[in-house]
């Protein structure tokens, strides 16, 4: 095996297996990578070398003893650094939380560590998961491997470059409006969004409680069904947790079979906004659904227009609570704490110099609508919206299997275009929000590049809750098949770095 | 204000009509918090008892502590409670260094227990109902000490010390309807209601609910209006009142100072009140107006609960005999009028009758020592009852004695009064100071007769009433016994020898 770095997450668990190639080889020739292209990139926060070299040297001994691996052992990722690791820095992409060392694992990290997938480092990402670009972050934005000067998507902008520019086969994101999927979509890599409860969240820095989901995201379906394996499952330490059996995603992403399928196209999700680009490759998609035998049909979900309102009524009360925590009293940053002052005033200081504009954008937002007098007219309507949108979803689910839309209206765009125009880059998440919003299960995958600038496009699908292994389903078959078509896997196209 | 400028109590009732609300919060004696693993022992070293959850790190969760929920329930049903089908935690979100997350873990418009009462019985035997609007689940908030300071409060401190081992335990926060009617009566009704609910919350188990120890809080909500009228008047809260004498002297202070300030053509403004225990007296807290906004919201981090209808059923046919019917049910077995059992209430003797009792004395005799020479005592000492340095053992220990005839009543007196004295135990007493009830050929008894024996012209005297002269009999007989004998019983002994009242 020559270039390590450019096979996928299951090619690279077999190697290891059978001994072709250690997984301290492995793991050194990420770490390579990221030395060459990561200045450029900007993909990691932390580089952890030496716990990702430490954790391969336990998969090849464990290995030399005969002990059996899982089937992810040895296989490097990169973690979004919204995720505690116990004595690795965590910031959440936030100045607040600069150089803290968490005393503790998130389940999601443990999970990781346990199926002995080698943790290479911590991933960029919009300051608390709000945002569409990762321009967001504290310490500074991702290129999109595909143009530098392009964004990568957001808030996992991260862990969708550090994919698409081969310093990590498989990454986790968080996904709380389309921060997994629209990632996903720009860069040409794979994201998955589970249902709201099977991947716990105990130890994910919250962003919104009630719409944030850890999930898998890889280069090929079924390296993220693989991940998605790994880390689902009920978690006692997490209240919303589903206590049930994890869908069986790896079975789905094999099957490359949508025959009798029924699939169910958002008619709300087109028009006005959307990259006519876009909209070609995804006609494409549908079109190459029907012939695969799927049976394909409109649908309508009148509610989703209110959406993005009602998101942006939830998400940003939910996070105005979540985080009143930095206080500077127990943790990271603190400003202004000369003995002199009060801890109110330290506490006012360090927020003030802590956050940046996204997040007290987000936080005043919040604080807004849940104050009493206006509760009912904001948070309790958008709940009821929220309603809505789960009725139109069932009612649509009681006549298809999954639904299909273009993942984010537009290609990536270059940084700095929509970073002063909050509404605009909201918009990107126009197609995924309502997924988060009724908890439902939902993926994006590479569908093809725009004619116009030759960039990813993604195709959303979205699948009723607990349903995520039909994601999986017609996604490994129209994976599959534009693979047979273009001959090779869209991220062969990209430039080399 | 200080309590001798104000208006007098009665004239204070003569014009104004007390409204209280009282809100009591309840410490669960849970073994762990209510949303982590953590101990809730008292007296850790500080921060000792924390991990990522109480402490409110990144990425932390809770997770509700199943017997916290039971005990809420438990508490719901016995103050006659609503419980809900179905309701949600809340977080009232406000800054404070003490509290980990900047948001209490609550519940707000639906809580778990509602619309139930408390029947409170007063000092003269009246039955006061209270009426409860709610019970509902919270975590408490750490606890801040203020350094430098002059009085521990913040103000002119240099510097504040947090322990966080409190943050997380499970409260219950009760909450009662307005209280009206109570007129002069509102301040031993608010005490009464605290006594009954501190009783019923021991009897429960869920809680030890020691004032003392802050296991159990005190808010005490009162206005004036004006006698006659229907409309509340401003209120003022006074917070953390921790006794229940402080609670009475609370509300008596708040209604004179009301008064006061009403009769003055003043205005009470809405604010908390800090309760002083040196004179009784409340100062100024923060001005609490209607704007105070804890910006709510149902808790998404936790799922709701549900409490299915078989097992509230189950736990109310499991609850315990609650105090009242206790009290009631003693009072047939014990055989006592109203006004004898008010005044086993009022002397805080239940709990010893009932535990001498259960040390094998007759419930007779175990409520004439109590509420004896025993309440006697309590009362001139001004201390409790049940803190008295004798044990109900003891005192069944001095009934036996008597039973089997070794004591008489007079004899058992003195045993009682060497034990509080801290001479030991009774049998020890009754050794070693020869106070056994002496037949006629014991040794002293021997020694008496001698004594009048050979003094036959005093013992005359004696007998025609010069008891005085029975001076030189006890010295024969103490001669006679080397001194063992117990002068006072030895004279005892010889009057009743020679048929002569003591005098």
């Amino acid at each position: 095996m020559t270039d390590l770095i450019r096979y996928t997450a299951a090619e690279t668990a077999t190697a290891i297996a059978q001994g072709d190639v250690s997984a301290v080889e492995v793991a050194q020739a990420h770490l390579d990578r990221i030395d060459a292209v990561d200045k450029r990139v900007n993909a990691f926060l932390h580089v952890d070398s030496e716990g990702a070299l430490s954790a391969a040297r336990a998969v090849d001994a464990k290995r030399a003893k005969g002990e059996e691996l899982g089937p992810l052992a040895g296989v490097p990722l990169a973690l979004k650094d919204v995720f505690t690791t116990k004595g690795v820095p965590t910031t959440a992409g936030s100045k607040i939380l600069e150089g803290w060392v968490p005393p503790y694992d998130a389940t999601l990290t443990g999970r990781l560590k346990d199926a002995g997938i080698v943790i290479l480092g911590k991933t960029n990402m919009d300051e608390f998961a709000m945002g569409s670009s990762t321009e967001n972050s504290a310490y500074g934005p991702t290129g999109n491997p595909w143009d530098l000067s392009r964004i990568p998507g957001g808030s996992g902008g991260g862990s969708a470059a550090a994919l698409a520019a081969f310093e990590a086969p498989l990454a986790i994101g968080t996904d709380t409006g389309g921060s997994i999927r629209q990632p996903g979509a720009v860069t040409g890599t794979v994201g998955v969004k589970p249902t709201y409860g099977s991947v716990s969240r105990y130890g994910l820095i919250a962003f919104s409680s009630s719409l944030d989901q850890g999930g898998p995201c890889a280069r090929t379906v079924l390296d993220t069904a693989l991940l998605h394996e790994a880390i689902a499952g009920y978690d006692p330490l997490d209240s919303t947790s589903i206590n049930a059996p994890v869908p069986a995603v790896v079975e789905a992403a094999k099957l490359r079979d949508v025959r009798g399928m029924r699939i169910g196209v958002v008619k709300e999700f087109a028009g006005e906004g959307y990259q006519a680009g876009v909209m070609q490759r995804f006609n494409e998609s549908v079109e190459l659904l029907r012939e695969l035998g799927a049976e394909v049909v409109e649908v309508s979900c009148p509610s989703f227009t209110l959406a993005m309102p009602a998101y942006y009524l939830i998400a940003p009360s939910e996070a105005s609570s979540n985080l009143a925590r930095f206080d500077a009293m127990r943790y990271g940053l603190r400003v202004g704490d000369d003995g002199t002052r009060s801890a109110e005033d330290v506490t006012a200081l360090t927020r003030e110099a802590g956050f940046g504009p996204e997040v007290k954008r987000r936080i005043i937002l919040g604080t807004y609508a849940l104050s009493s007098g206006y509760y009912d007219a904001y948070y309790g309507s958008a709940q009821k919206v929220r309603t809505l949108i789960s009725r139109d979803f069932d009612a649509a689910f009681a006549g298809v299997d999954v639904l299909v839309s273009p993942t984010t209206p537009t290609t990536a765009f270059p940084i700095g275009e929509r970073a002063d125009d909050p509404l605009a880059m909201y918009l990107a998440d126009l197609c995924t929000i309502p997924s988060n919003l009724a908890g439902n299960a939902a993926m994006s995958l590479p569908c093809g590049l725009a004619p116009e600038d030759n960039l990813p496009v993604g195709l959303q699908i979205i699948a009723p809750a607990m349903a995520d292994d039909r994601l999986y389903r017609v996604g490994g078959a129209v994976e599959a098949a534009l693979n047979d078509k273009w001959g090779h896997t869209l991220l062969e196209e990209a430039p080399a770095l | 204000m200080s309590v001798s400028n104000l208006v007098s109590y009665d004239d204070a009732l003569a014009s104004y009509d007390p409204v209280m609300g009282l809100e009591v919060h309840v410490e669960l004696g849970t073994k762990t918090k209510m949303f982590c693993g953590c101990s809730t022992e008292l007296g850790a070293e500080p921060n000792s008892q924390v991990c990522p959850t109480c402490l409110g790190l990144p990425g932390s969760l809770p997770v509700v502590n199943a017997v916290g929920v039971e005990s809420a329930v438990k508490i719901g049903l016995a103050l006659n409670c609503e419980i809900a089908e179905w309701c949600r935690f809340a977080r009232k979100n406000y800054f404070y260094p003490d509290m980990p997350k900047n948001f209490q873990t609550s519940q707000y418009d639906e809580p778990i227990a509602f619309n139930g009462y408390l029947d409170v019985q007063l000092e003269d035997g009246e039955i006061f109902r209270v009426e409860i609007e709610r019970a509902h689940m919270e975590e408490d908030t750490g606890k801040s000490s203020h350094i430098g300071g002059a009085t521990g409060r913040i103000h002119g401190a240099s510097h504040s010390l947090l322990d966080y081992n409190r943050a997380g335990i499970p409260l219950i926060e009760i909450v009662t309807k307005p209280i009206e009617g109570a007129g002069a009566r509102a301040p031993e009704v608010a005490k009464a209601y605290v006594a009954e609910l501190r009783e019923l919350i021991k009897a429960l188990g869920v809680s030890e609910a020691r004032m003392d120890k802050g296991q159990m809080r005190c808010d005490v909500n009162l206005s004036l209006r004006p006698n006659g009228t229907e409309k509340f008047g401003t209120r003022s809260e006074t917070k953390n009142v921790n006794s229940l004498r402080s609670v009475e002297r609370a509300a008596r202070f708040e209604i004179m100072r009301h008064a006061t300030v009403l009769t003055d053509g003043g205005t009470i403004v809405q604010e908390t009140r800090h309760f002083h225990e040196e004179d009784g007296s409340t100062t100024a807290g923060r001005i609490k107006d209607n704007a105070e906004d804890y910006r709510y919201f149902p808790e998404p981090d936790l799922v709701p609960i549900a409490p299915a209808r078989a097992w509230v059923e189950e736990l109310r046919a499991g609850l315990p005999e609650l105090p009242r019917v206790r009290r009631a049910r003693l009072q047939g077995e014990w055989g006592l009028s109203d006004k004898d059992m008010q005044s086993v209430l009022n002397a805080g003797a239940v709990q010893p009758i009932l535990d001498t009792i259960a040390a094998g004395a007759p419930a007779d005799q175990a409520r004439k020592w109590w509420m004896g020479e025993l309440a006697r005592r309590a009362n001139e000492t001004g201390t409790d009852l049940a803190e008295q340095p004798i044990t109900p053992a003891q005192v069944a220990r001095v009934t036996a004695l008597v039973a089997e005839g070794k004591l008489n009543d007079k004899l058992a007196r003195q045993v009682i009064e060497a034990v509080l004295a801290g001479e030991g135990e009774p049998d020890e007493v009754v050794a070693a100071r020869g106070l056994a009830v002496v037949s006629d050929d014991s040794a002293l008894g021997a020694a008496v007769d001698q004594a009048i024996a050979g003094n036959a012209a005093i013992a005359d005297k004696i007998r025609d009433g010069k008891v005085a002269a029975v001076g030189a009999l006890v010295g024969a007989v103490m001669k006679a016994t080397r001194g063992q004998a117990d002068a006072a019983r030895v004279k005892d002994l010889i009057l009743e020898r020679l048929g002569v009242e003591a005098q």
